[in-house]
């Protein structure tokens, strides 16, 4: 090729030439002597600009460099728990395409996420670097999974988020690691909460709080008063961390704060301390409406409920206006009755104990608004004691399911053990189509007898021929929470059995399948856990 | 029944990586399928054989419950690989076969062990053993190299020169169609892209699939926004120059120096079989494997895997396909090396090249040496020089800290103000985050390719941190 090249042309010039066309714009190249077509020797021209161009590419200047990551001295979780993660991941996205379809007999990995994450946190390990974009984009799709994702993730994430506009959640609510080292520093925690951005700053409160709710308390009153109403809200309920009696005198100045949420919130941080004046004034009030009733053939209680909410009520959170569909007088005995410490009715009713108390009959159609607000009340006072009265025995198969309150929020208040007990009965008697939301209430894995229940009650109804699809959130459950080592005792279920004449049809094969789901997931998870501690 | 080294067979056989099984997998929703499958719970009857001594290679096996009642029989014969499934999925490797090696290659974890369920050695049953023997038979019977093509060289040689008059008279044809939208301008028709692939179809015809693509390539860029004039009159210039280099392999065997004439004739789309390659000389070297990427375009996938050799310092590219659901044949973990000997394609600058026999099984690979920005630029412009239409040019970067920023992405020297700015076209990609994710400020040690329009990273290694040689795939 030869090119008659006087001197390089301007890029620009040649360009300027292409696109208007070479017939209204003569390019700047001389014509060469092998063609006198002008586009040919544009062409030429061209193409050993480009060559050159691109051969002789220098380096650019480099942009700002982001300060290093800090730190993370924590230890990597071992290779085979690395793999696990990374398939775990991997997984996350695909549960669109089966979603919609039949699960079949493999476990859904994305579901074993969350408690892959809490394990590996509680052995203190740390995500591997090139884990962390997919373990925040998880993290960013599902709120559940932040906390303990954020943690693993640890310092680097942060730092991560900081460049990358999709990943700002984490400075949000995952702020946790400088707040948490602000905490310990009394001089570097009055600079956060004096420059930081709202969420840290909440973020600083509940570390600060956790380590010494004095301090907490200190830099909350330092600003409150400049503070917006919709912050207040959420900085005093950061208090519900280390709640105790010194909070009381600026919870009760709170109680008369300008607005409302804030005031509502003050007054139900005070009800749940026992000894606060609040609570003593709510307890005054309950005692007026409610008392024992010996006038008649046994004993009972009698409910005055109030006729009137006046302004003091007002002051201490008693919400004036019922909702729609609530009597008035109703909805002032339950606020003023789920207020008061549960302390105050044993010496009411003449020593009895709540149990006693519960049993007791309740004059004229109170008895609901009453245990209702019992049940709130041990639910905010974390009473075991009433918590166990109010929720009574599991009831038995023939009698309806009444309890007054949420039975799976009054279990979450007693102890893991007796939970356990508890639903398991409760299975025993009524089998799984109510008992899902009390599972949901139970300590993870499941504690025995309750796995036992589970499948029992799984396998009674495959025998009944049931249709299976009903029983798949109960299923679902099972595989997350049943304790591994019962994979052996499901093994004889699953094998396919013949329809029984009133089955639902294909029910055999469905059960079979996911009963060979169930274990595997449960084989899995035991793995899962080994590999973690290898 | 033929007589087998049972026993022994992790001697022999190392069990591969996850990564390089879910190589294999033809698309994303299999690598989901089968690690989904990869549990015990589903399989039963698994077991795995060393190589028999009548040449069928090392196989596993194993049956997966299915929806139907009858379990899949499912068998691998690793040294291919081959499948073998009797599901109806018409993905190759169907999920059950990728299942099975995953469960396999996980098998040197203690907890299988523990809990009995890891795939372990034994006797291939009758369905494993006659499916090997089949295709031991088949093996024999099909002729070691040389088609029937070879058999005539005559008519050989009348098919070359049609070619080689089909694929001049296509330059002719583009140099005529670039010079008359030079003549009326770049601006007219520009919103037309279906006159290019007119003409990419009419350079198919020609015989010439080079010129296809480059062609098909100028149909986009005035639709990409910016500068879009100057880089079509760039791939122009690029182009025109093939276009010449053509005609100038038609004018006759010295019109180009030997090396660049291979060059031109791979650009335009003459290929060399690999069987062919290999029976001339081979390169042994220990080949670092630096990537592993697949690219899709229709029904088809291209792989691209970059080796280098650890003696000789040389970069290689393996070239494989994969079409209709099946992935491509070869898969080499990342980060490791492979014994093994290589041809490469005839060129200006050697670089495609044909795997040829491995020795043993891939060993775990170590961090390659790099250079910093400056010098992987000017090795690009060395390649440049003997091959101009080097689209991407392998390098090693060392001492680069990643700076994302919205901007534009740069691989900057640790010490000096010197940068290469990240390709624009790969901004989007996730595994830039993950290269700043492991290098957290800190500087790495990255494999990519340069082009010139920037950097294209595809496998990083972290500094320091204990554990080197740990290759991070981008």
């Amino acid at each position: 090729m030869t090119i008659t090249e006087h001197t390089a042309p301007a890029w620009e010039e040649l360009v300027s030439a292409a696109l208007l066309g070479t017939t209204r714009r003569r390019p700047p190249v001389g014509v060469g002597h092998e063609h006198d077509d002008a586009a040919f020797a544009l062409l030429d021209a061209a193409a050993v600009a480009t060559v050159r161009r691109r051969a002789g590419l220098l380096p650019a200047r480099s942009a700002p460099r982001p300060a290093p990551a800090p730190d993370d001295p924590r230890p990597l979780p071992p290779p085979a728990a690395q793999a696990r993660l990374r398939a775990l991941l991997n997984d996350r996205t695909g549960n669109g395409a089966s979603a919609g379809g039949r699960r079949g007999s493999t476990p859904s990995l994305g579901e074993l996420l969350p408690q892959w994450l809490a394990a590996a946190g509680q052995h203190g390990y740390r995500a591997p670097d090139a884990a962390l974009p997919d373990l925040l984009d998880a993290a960013r799709a599902r709120t559940d999974l932040r906390p303990d994702a954020l943690t693993l993730a640890g310092p680097r994430a942060l730092w991560l988020a900081e460049l990358n506009p999709d990943w700002k959640f984490a400075l949000r609510s995952g702020n946790r690691g400088a707040a948490g080292d602000a905490a310990a520093d009394p001089e570097a925690a009055r600079r956060l909460w004096e420059e930081g951005l709202f969420a840290e700053r909440v973020a600083l409160l509940t570390s600060v709080r956790e380590r010494d709710p004095a301090a907490g308390l200190a830099l909350l009153g330092s600003s409150w008063a400049q503070e917006r109403a919709e912050d207040r809200l959420l900085f005093l309920d950061a208090l519900r961390t280390g709640l105790g009696r010194d909070d009381e005198p600026f919870l009760e100045r709170s109680l008369t704060d300008r607005s409302r949420n804030v005031r509502a919130t003050a007054a139900e941080l005070l009800s749940a301390l026992p000894g606060s004046a609040l609570a003593h004034r709510m307890a005054e009030r309950a005692l007026s409406c409610v008392s024992l009733d010996r006038t008649g053939v046994g004993p009972r209680i009698a409910v005055e409920a109030p006729y009137a909410c006046d302004p003091a009520m007002e002051r201490d959170g008693v919400a004036a206006s019922p909702p729609p569909g609530r009597g008035e007088r109703a909805w002032w005995l339950g606020q003023l009755a789920d207020s008061s410490p549960l302390g105050v009715w044993p010496a009411q009713f003449g020593g009895r104990t709540p149990g006693q108390i519960v049993a007791l009959p309740v004059a004229d159609d109170w008895q609901p608004d009453l245990h209702a607000a019992w049940c709130r009340a041990a639910v905010r006072q974390r009473d075991a004691e009433w918590a166990r009265a109010l929720l009574g025995p599991p009831p038995v198969p023939a009698g309806a399911v009444t309890t007054a309150g949420d039975p799976a929020k009054l279990l979450s208040v007693l102890p893991e053990g007796e939970r356990a007990v508890w639903v398991a009965e409760f299975i025993a008697g009524h089998g799984l189509s109510e008992a899902f939301q009390l599972l949901g209430a139970c300590a993870v894995p499941w504690a025995e007898p309750l796995g036992r229940a589970v499948v029992d009650a799984l396998d009674i109804a495959r025998e009944a021929g049931s249709y299976p699809w009903s029983f798949s959130g109960v299923m679902g459950l099972a595989e997350r929470c049943l304790d591994p080592a019962l994979a052996d005792r499901l093994e004889p279920l699953t094998t396919t059995q013949e329809d029984p004449g009133d089955a639902s049809p294909g029910a055999g094969s469905y059960w079979s399948e996911a009963f060979q789901r169930l274990i595997t997931t449960l084989r899995l998870r035991a793995t899962m856990r080994t590999e973690l501690q290898q | 029944m033929v007589a087998r080294t049972v026993v022994g067979m992790e001697d022999t056989e190392q069990r591969w990586s996850a990564e390089q099984v879910l190589a294999l997998a033809p698309d994303a929703a299999s690598q989901k399928a089968g690690t989904r499958l990869a549990v015990p719970g589903p399989w039963s009857g698994t077991g795995t054989a060393g190589a028999s001594e009548d040449g069928g290679g090392a196989v596993v096996w194993g049956l997966c419950a299915g929806s139907g009642s009858r379990p899949y029989r499912t068998a691998v014969d690793l040294t291919g690989p081959a499948f073998n499934c009797t599901c109806p999925s018409r993905k190759f490797p169907c999920k059950h076969a990728v299942g099975l090696l995953l469960l396999w290659a996980r098998g040197d974890a203690a907890t299988d062990a523990d809990s009995g369920t890891g795939i372990g050695p034994a006797e291939p049953p009758d369905w494993v053993a006659q499916w090997q023997a089949k295709r031991t038979a088949a093996r024999e019977k099909s002729p070691a190299g040389g088609g029937a093509g070879a058999a005539d060289p005559q008519a050989a040689r009348r098919r070359a020169e049609r070619r080689a008059q089909r694929v001049a008279a296509g330059a002719a044809e583009l140099e005529q169609r670039l010079t008359d939208q030079l003549r009326t301008g770049l601006a007219a028709g520009r919103e037309d892209q279906r006159v290019w692939d007119t003409v990419a179809a009419r350079m198919i015809d020609a015989q010439a699939p080079g010129l296809a693509a480059r062609v098909r390539e100028l149909g986009g860029i005035p639709g990409s926004g910016g500068d879009w004039p100057s880089r079509l009159l760039e791939e122009y210039g690029m182009l025109h120059l093939l276009a010449r280099g053509c005609l100038a392999l038609d004018a006759g065997p010295d019109a180009l120096p030997g090396a660049l004439s291979d060059t031109v004739r791979s650009r335009v789309g003459y290929t060399t079989a690999a069987a062919e390659l290999l029976a001339g000389p081979t390169l042994r070297d220990s080949w670092l494997v630096l990537a592993q990427q697949d690219s899709t375009e229709g029904t088809m996938t291209t792989r691209r895997i970059w080796l280098r050799g650890a003696r000789s310092g040389r970069p290689a590219l393996l070239l494989s396909f994969g079409a209709a659901g099946r992935a491509p044949e070869v898969s080499l973990p990342v980060g490791r090396s492979l014994d093994a000997e290589l041809a490469y394609h005839p060129g200006a600058v050697p670089l495609r090249a044909a795997l040829g026999p491995q020795h043993g099984s891939p060993t775990p690979g170590h961090l390659p040496p790099g250079v910093p920005v400056g010098e992987a630029l000017s090795g690009y412009g060395e390649a440049l020089r003997a091959d101009p239409w080097l689209d991407e040019w392998p390098v090693v970067l060392s001492g680069v800290v990643p700076i994302p920023d919205p901007g534009g992405w740069q691989l900057a020297d640790v010490d000096t103000d010197s940068a290469l700015p990240v390709d624009p076209r790969r901004l989007g990609r996730p595994g830039l985050w993950r290269l700043a994710a492991v290098s957290g400020g800190h500087p790495v040690t990255v494999f990519g390719t340069v082009g010139h329009r920037g950097f294209t990273p595809l496998t990083t290694w972290p500094a320091g941190d204990g554990r080197a040689g740990e290759a991070v795939a981008l």
